[in-house]
């Protein structure tokens, strides 16, 4: 009778372990730390068509030909809209290259969007299957590629960039591949 | 100057903290009187030194000190002076301090307005509230210093605070969310000294009662105005989303109306003791892990929204110590609450045992679909993501059953009644209801809606006996009105909060079940055509604000050929932040809201907008605010304000002893 009575008691802090339990192991697996085996590779084979204008198809041969960012984004995903003014925030005050990649949308979703709340790339390209997002590793939206003037890609990071981890994570990088604030290379 | 002054008063607000957490359960160990009557006033000076500290951020935001980071990033020169002083909650850090603040103010509002107490109950429930406060004043100083400089380097201007927040919604929704959060800390102040105290009789009930009440009512009227914010500012007309940081402040509302309704039955009828210990305890370590999904980013590592595994950890080990102290305290004092089971089946108390089992239901669907990325991805491995389809069905599910409870329960006596009688008078409402529904869904809509029919007949049934309720009263008195003035005030609370639950379920249903929208393309100088209303596209202007630019699209509404009204949906772009905004336009009615907004430009000057209509909608919120009267007329209840004799007389002739 007594034991039982303990075991009643205890449910709760039992249950509450457990929950604890499973918090720390999804703080544990920062999905900032994931690694991708494509760094030091070049960006997949695509040819997809773009968001900006659906008639024309991009290539590989039309993203930059200088260090850029390729930023993984789609209306579906509501950090997205978090992550969206830092975005325009920092396709303005710094002089880097946006390549959007509107990962598994409709197309007049992301139209509305980008009219809605403002366009920071320089275009996006249209990836309505998923498939360049496969070939790429994505693990969700928004992630974003750093890429190099050759095509290969030095390094990403997944999850919202907001000044923090601009200041703390993306421009040491971008620097440390030989990029600068003053926009010389 | 300034902002370290700010750092410096937080600074003494922790050392202040830990000493209100420690030497009065010290004091109420050993019966010391000066430790025990220290708590009172340490409580009084938390509350001073953390609103110096937050006065200090706040000029700090009016006097554009862009060397503090914080002010930087979410202010800037143009910012309209409202909005610089409500930028000071306008992100992590300061919403942190306000956070503080709001604790300390119920801090102070224990140590007035609770005289009654036993000097060691009083030393027990504000030590607890100061330990509370040493975990948040520490991780504001540790992880999210809002006072932190940045230099050499003083930046020129600040990037604007964000402008989806630059809103009269975000001035008032915030705090009064916060007041409610932060509120469930008193009562689970409360559990902690009964737990420490060993016997928890009636009294304990009844001080802790009004507190939850209180901070239901702000949290009740705060999540209303987040929804009702993000209906008219987000532009795309939803009330309410599933959102992790909707279902974060939702969590605590759900567990917070099972405890009311639980505490009732404990102070009326000692009865449920332990479970009603566990409630409150749950209930404010639900809004503890709001805090806790809002501002670590668990969820994030599914939906990445603001990751910072540092300040995770950091909530993550206080949520571990004190809700894991508090559950431990509790499995060691559950052999000494002793409940009173002295009732039968058909009763106010098994009434409310069914009203915490459904409400422990809806409770547990908005928990798990929050938390089931996170426990798949633990057990499963597999990445999920979870919608409105979970949610919409399970929780309705449940809370159907809620709907047919609550006329029952009301009209309950404790310890015992007969069935026959009030299952008879219920049953004719019902269908009286019913009738009502079809007749007024077939007359509207032309079609009968089965989910429309329920949900309507439910809450037309719940209205319906809420009068019946209140003509009862009225029958033996010597006039309607003697006898409405003689029912008591939390009687008419119950009654009014009820009549709340039901309005707010009409304009759920309505407005879910029968709103409309449309994409039309729109030329100037032209008319469009949308259901019965035509819509005429006057000119497009643009003007210059403090901080942005609008565009306005002038359109002239009619229906059915008559003038109904003009509105001017707009763009704003803010210059700072260089972001562009869609402010809908909207036609607010009793019955519906017509709920325009611009989508995007065409070629030639064209638009393309979307036309809503909202029947309804009002009622949801409309009825959050009745519901949140009905709790404050609860606790104007005269009991709380007798004077001693009177009070012993008053349970007396509630049938207590």
């Amino acid at each position: 009778m007594k034991s039982k009575k303990i075991i009643i008691a205890s449910i709760p802090l039992v249950i509450f372990a457990i929950l604890v339990l499973i918090f720390k192991s999804s703080l544990n697996k920062d999905p900032r730390k994931l690694e991708t085996k494509l760094i030091g590779n070049q960006v997949p084979v695509f040819e997809l068509a773009s968001v900006n204008s659906p008639e024309t198809v991009l290539t590989n041969a039309d993203l930059p030909k200088e260090i850029f960012l390729l930023n993984v984004w789609g209306t579906w995903c509501v950090s997205c809209y978090a992550e969206h003014p830092y975005l325009m925030k920092f396709s303005k005050e710094y002089p880097i290259k946006w390549v959007g990649m509107n990962y598994k949308d409709t197309h007049q979703d992301a139209i509305n969007y980008l009219a809605k709340y403002g366009d920071p790339f320089i275009y996006s390209i249209a990836d309505t299957t998923g498939q360049l997002g496969i070939d790429l590793g994505v693990y969700g939206a928004p992630e974003t590629f750093i890429v190099d003037a050759k095509g290969v890609i030095r390094d990403r990071h997944v999850g919202v960039i907001d000044d923090r981890v601009w200041n703390k994570v993306i421009v040491p990088k971008l620097e440390s591949i030989g990029w600068n604030k003053s926009g010389m290379e | 100057m300034i902002p370290e002054l700010g750092h410096f008063f937080l600074i003494l607000a922790l050392v202040n903290a830990v000493i209100l957490g420690t030497l009065p359960f010290y004091g109420a160990h050993t019966q010391h009187k000066g430790l025990m009557r220290l708590a009172s006033k340490a409580s009084v000076g938390q509350f001073i030194l953390v609103l110096a500290s937050y006065i200090c951020l706040t000029i700090a935001f009016v006097q554009s000190d862009f060397s503090v980071s914080y002010v930087a990033n979410h202010s800037s020169n143009i910012t309209p002076l409202r909005y610089k002083i409500t930028a000071v909650w306008g992100a992590h850090e300061g919403s942190l301090l306000l956070w503080i603040v709001i604790l300390a103010a119920w801090m102070a509002a224990v140590s007035i307005f609770s005289k009654a107490l036993t000097p060691e109950m009083r030393a027990r429930v504000l030590g607890t509230l100061g330990l509370i406060s040493v975990g948040f004043v520490s991780f504001a100083l540790f992880t999210s210093n809002p006072f932190e400089r940045v230099l050499p380097f003083i930046p020129i201007d600040g990037s604007d605070l964000n402008p989806l927040l630059q809103d009269f919604g975000m001035i008032v929704h915030p705090p009064m969310l916060y007041m409610g959060f932060v509120g469930f800390s008193v009562v689970f102040g409360f559990a902690i000294a009964g737990l420490l105290q060993g016997d928890l009789d009636q009294k304990w009930a009844k001080w802790a009662r009004p507190w939850t009440t209180i901070a239901w009512v702000f949290m009740t009227i705060g999540i209303a105005l987040g929804s009702w914010w993000a209906y008219y500012e987000l532009g795309w007309g939803g009330w309410w989303f599933w959102d992790p940081s909707e279902n974060a402040a939702f969590m605590p509302w759900i567990a917070g109306t099972a405890l009311m309704h639980s505490l009732a039955a404990t102070e009326k009828r000692g009865a449920y003791k332990s479970w009603t210990l566990l409630l409150s305890i749950l209930t404010f370590s639900l809004s503890l892990l709001g805090t806790f999904i809002i501002r670590s980013g668990a969820l994030t590592s599914v939906h990445a929204f603001a990751n910072d595994p540092e300040r995770g950890l950091f909530i993550l080990t206080f949520l571990g110590i004190a809700v894991g102290g508090a559950l431990s305290l509790y499995a060691w004092q559950f052999d000494k609450l002793k409940s009173n089971n002295n009732y039968t089946l058909i009763s106010k108390e098994i009434a409310i045992v069914l009203n915490n089992v459904l409400l422990f239901c809806c409770l547990l669907v908005v928990f798990l679909g929050t938390l089931y990325p996170l426990i798949a991805d633990y057990f499963l491995e597999q990445k999920v993501s979870i919608g409105p389809p979970f949610f919409d069905p399970y929780f309705s599910f449940f809370f159907a059953f809620i709907l047919f409870l609550i006329p029952f329960g009301q009209q309950m006596n404790w310890k015992q009644n007969k069935l026959k009688t009030i299952a008879i008078e219920q049953f004719i409402l019902l269908a009286l209801a019913i009738v009502i529904a079809v007749f007024t869904i077939f007359s509207l809509t032309g079609e009968l809606d089965l989910f429309a029919l329920l949900g309507i007949s439910l809450a037309i049934w719940l209205m319906l006996s809420c009068l019946l309720y209140l003509y009862a009263q009225t029958k033996n008195a010597k006039s309607q009105l003697a006898g409405l003035k003689k029912l008591s005030r939390s009687y008419w609370g119950m009654i009014v909060a009820h009549i709340g639950v039901a309005v707010t379920v009409i304009g759920v249903i309505v407005t879910t079940i029968y709103s409309f929208e449309k994409d039309v393309r729109i030329e100037a100088k032209h008319t469009v055509q949308v259901e019965n209303l035509s819509i005429y596209f006057e000119k497009f202007d643009n003007y210059t604000f403090e901080n942005y630019i609008s565009s306005q699209a002038t359109l002239k509404v009619s229906k059915n050929g008559n003038y109904l009204t003009t509105l001017k949906p707009e763009k704003r772009r803010y210059q700072v932040s260089n972001q562009l905004m869609t402010e809908a336009a909207i036609e607010p009615g009793f019955f519906g809201d017509l709920y325009i907004s611009l989508a995007q430009p065409l070629e030639n000057g064209a638009w393309a907008i979307k036309v809503y209509y909202k029947p309804f909608v009002r009622w949801i919120w409309l009825g959050a605010l009745i519901m949140a009267l009905g709790g404050l007329l609860a606790i104007s209840d005269k009991r709380y304000r007798e004077k001693k004799f009177r009070k012993v007389k008053a349970i007396k002739e509630e049938g207590l002893v």
